[in-house]
């Protein structure tokens, strides 16, 4: 009997981690939510639903765009389903205490005086995509807030984009903030938007600079693994 | 939503109604005072019986307005060509566009070659498979003569291997006066016991030879295709300056002439025949004597003649969408792009000249696989600008302010695919460093890679054993008294 209700139960799990996939993929946001309300209300391990049903729908998301079978508005739709999912999820976790296997996070933000959002939502979008925690900043971030929330947040990653001329050299004074408040060793800075190369990202002692979305995912993966 | 029936075309005229009735008349009394030289008896014959004025000596025919008056209105004003597999069927009316390969071509420039050679009979298997792949070329067409064949097998043997390997219509015509025959029996047997009559699938090219004449081998072609039942495309082929007045509104003239006593001959044979009415104009250039076939004179008597035709209300058709360049180079990307463009524009039915290069002497199958792009961009222009849409806007501007953006509404993800057209990989729209890091390929090398992707992976529908079995065995038959025991293709 108790094995025949485990099992029923198991088969629930799977049906309601394959429901979340999918809500996922489809961005329906009403089945997302209502599917991991009653994974917590079952008492299911959020450890498992976040890996199994979040992540994976997400990583599918990631896949089905490098395929070109989906396009960006389709994945942005979809990081934004799996963003307000993960939120609703986090408490339990916390208060669990269960550890959770992300590649990494990455605090993402565009720099004061500038307010393009495109380039800086796309990366989000492909970093939350590849399976990043992703924590948007949106735009005019200023360099005090940045350094607050590396503080309170401990990011792996700090993404900063400035579409103009005159916002990049925003980006040098966040670095010398970070540096300043002795917070630039405990996190990795990546730079990005049409006016940055590679040469005023080493010139401003930032990580790694990346020309388009995809190739600031494959930083990211890459400066993480250096270490 | 089919792409070939164009909604919202912006409709492009050349021609005023008067200017268009001038040329009628015109024609008309040109083909009453001067008439049409005709190199066939038979077809001398009928004319004189319709009631036309024969100069036998001389081979003249002078038709009189009621002769032409009358087989117009006998000539069916649409034609639906059917594909074998019934998916690709070409519904010739109104202002749909459909594109297929310049044809005949006699020389093959191959990738990473300067100098062209004389297309194989492998050649013309390797065209038509490729052809067929391609979604915006919706006809096959003869395109590459197999010069390793006997001279007088060509025409129809490469019909032979474009029915085997492709399950598109095709843009044909005979070499000779027997082709014909030998082409409607081997259309017969693909089309497996259907009346050809009743669901042609072949088109055949009859050209006039400028100024005002009809050989013996055309005329015998109208005649034997009209008695066969197989629609007839009149390809005149003034060459401004030359063979053809040096002002384009004579060209059009005598162009609309030639087509009128083409299409008098054809319903004097079989009145029903279904005829489109075509052309390949060109120029002659004064500096270097060649006859150029992508320039904008030759594109406004195209749009002309096309006028007229419209205005006739028959099918219509034009050699544009190909260039006189050697190479595959800007020059071939202009020209083509300019003619297959305005040709959509103008609604002419059936445009040809796919691949092409070189005053329609040469073939390229990279060419052809970028003119496959063209043809996207043109049709996704020809369809316009959709104001259907019943979206409330104010939400919407609402949703996306506060967001910054439209990337993520859901009406972006529904309407991004019905908008825009999404070009392959052949076109380059990533960033230079994505570019790079793919190889920094241009246009010609990315088709080289497409081009060898089709020939190792598209397989055409195969025709069903028996029927192909029968095919075969007649394509040897017609081979076998030219000392050919048999096709390896």
């Amino acid at each position: 009997m108790s094995i025949e209700m485990s099992k029923n139960s198991r088969m629930k799990e799977n049906e309601l981690l394959g429901e979340i996939r999918r809500a996922v993929i489809a961005y329906d946001e009403k089945t997302a939510v209502e599917a991991v309300k009653t994974t917590l209300e079952l008492g299911m391990s959020p450890k498992r639903v976040l890996e199994e049903g979040l992540i994976t729908g997400i990583q599918e998301v990631g896949n089905l765009f490098a395929q070109e079978k989906i396009f960006i508005p389709e994945v942005m739709l979809s990081a934004e389903v799996f963003n307000l999912a993960v939120k609703l999820i986090r408490p339990a976790i916390l208060s669990k205490g269960e550890e959770v296997e992300i590649p990494g996070t990455v605090l993402i933000g565009t720099v004061a005086g500038d307010i393009h959002d495109l380039g800086k939502s796309l990366v989000a979008t492909l970093l939350t995509a590849s399976g990043f925690e992703v924590l948007d900043l949106g735009t005019d971030v200023s360099a005090e807030v940045f350094v607050r929330k590396v503080r309170e947040l401990n990011p792996d990653v700090l993404a900063l984009s400035a579409l103009m001329s005159t916002s990049m050299l925003e980006q040098r004074e966040v670095i010398r903030s970070l540096i300043k408040e002795g917070l630039r060793s405990s996190v990795k800075v990546i730079v990005g938007g049409a006016p940055v190369t590679d040469e005023w990202s080493d010139q401003i002692g930032a990580d790694g600079y990346a020309p388009n979305a995809h190739e600031a995912v494959d930083l990211v993966k890459r400066i993480l693994k250096k270490g | 939503m089919n792409d070939h029936i164009i909604k919202n075309t912006p409709n492009l005229r050349f021609l005023s109604n008067e200017a268009i009735e001038r040329v009628h008349e015109s024609s008309i009394q040109l083909l009453e005072d001067v008439g049409v030289t005709v190199e066939s008896g038979e077809a001398l014959n009928i004319l004189r019986e319709g009631g036309a004025d024969i100069d036998e000596s001389r081979k003249k025919a002078k038709i009189p307005s009621s002769l032409i008056e009358e087989a117009l209105r006998k000539t069916p004003h649409r034609l639906t060509v059917y594909s074998r597999d019934g998916k690709h069927n070409l519904n010739l009316t109104e202002n749909n566009v459909y594109f297929d390969p310049g044809s005949a071509a006699i020389s093959l420039l191959d990738y990473g070659e300067e100098e062209p050679r004389p297309p194989t009979l492998k050649d013309v298997r390797d065209f038509a498979v490729v052809v067929d792949s391609l979604k915006n070329i919706q006809a096959q067409s003869t395109a590459l003569v197999p010069m390793d064949l006997p001279e007088n097998l060509r025409d129809r043997i490469r019909l032979y291997v474009v029915l085997k390997y492709s399950t598109k219509p095709v843009v044909t015509g005979a070499f000779t006066v027997e082709g014909i025959s030998d082409m409607k029996h081997m259309l017969e047997i693909v089309s497996d016991g259907r009346s050809l009559k009743l669901r042609p699938t072949a088109i055949f090219d009859v050209c006039p030879s400028p100024p005002l004449k009809w050989s013996h081998l055309a005329a015998r072609n109208l005649m034997d295709c009209a008695e066969a039942g197989l629609p007839v495309e009149l390809v005149s082929m003034p060459q401004t300056s030359a063979t053809a007045p040096a002002t384009l509104a004579g060209c059009l003239i005598q162009h609309n002439a030639e087509v009128l006593s083409g299409i008098a001959m054809v319903q004097l044979t079989a009145a029903g025949t279904p005829v489109i009415y075509g052309g390949s104009p060109a120029l002659f250039d004064p500096r270097h004597g060649t006859s150029v076939m992508a320039s904008p004179e030759v594109l406004l008597i195209c749009c002309g003649y096309v006028d007229i035709a419209k205005h006739y209300g028959l099918p219509t058709h034009a050699y544009l969408g190909m260039s006189d360049a050697k190479v595959i180079d800007y020059q071939a990307g202009f020209e083509t792009a300019l003619g297959a463009l305005i040709g959509a524009l103008k609604g002419i039915n059936i445009i040809s000249g796919a691949g092409m290069i070189e005053f329609e002497r040469c073939q390229s199958l990279e060419k052809l696989v970028l003119d496959e792009e063209i043809c996207g961009y043109v049709y996704r222009i020809a369809r316009g600008i959709d104001m259907d849409e019943e979206t409330p806007m104010t939400q919407l501007f609402q949703d996306a302010t506060a967001k910054g953006h439209f990337l993520s509404q859901r009406h972006t993800v529904e309407w991004l695919r019905r908008e825009q057209h999404t070009p392959s990989q052949l076109v380059d729209r990533r960033d230079r460093s994505t570019w790079r890091a793919l190889g920094g390929l241009d246009a010609l090398k990315r088709a080289r890679t497409r081009v060898k992707e089709i020939l190792s992976h598209h397989q055409p529908e195969p025709l069903q054993p028996d029927v192909e079995k029968e095919l075969n065995k007649f394509a040897v038959s017609i081979c076998r008294p030219h000392g050919l025991p048999h096709l390896m293709v």
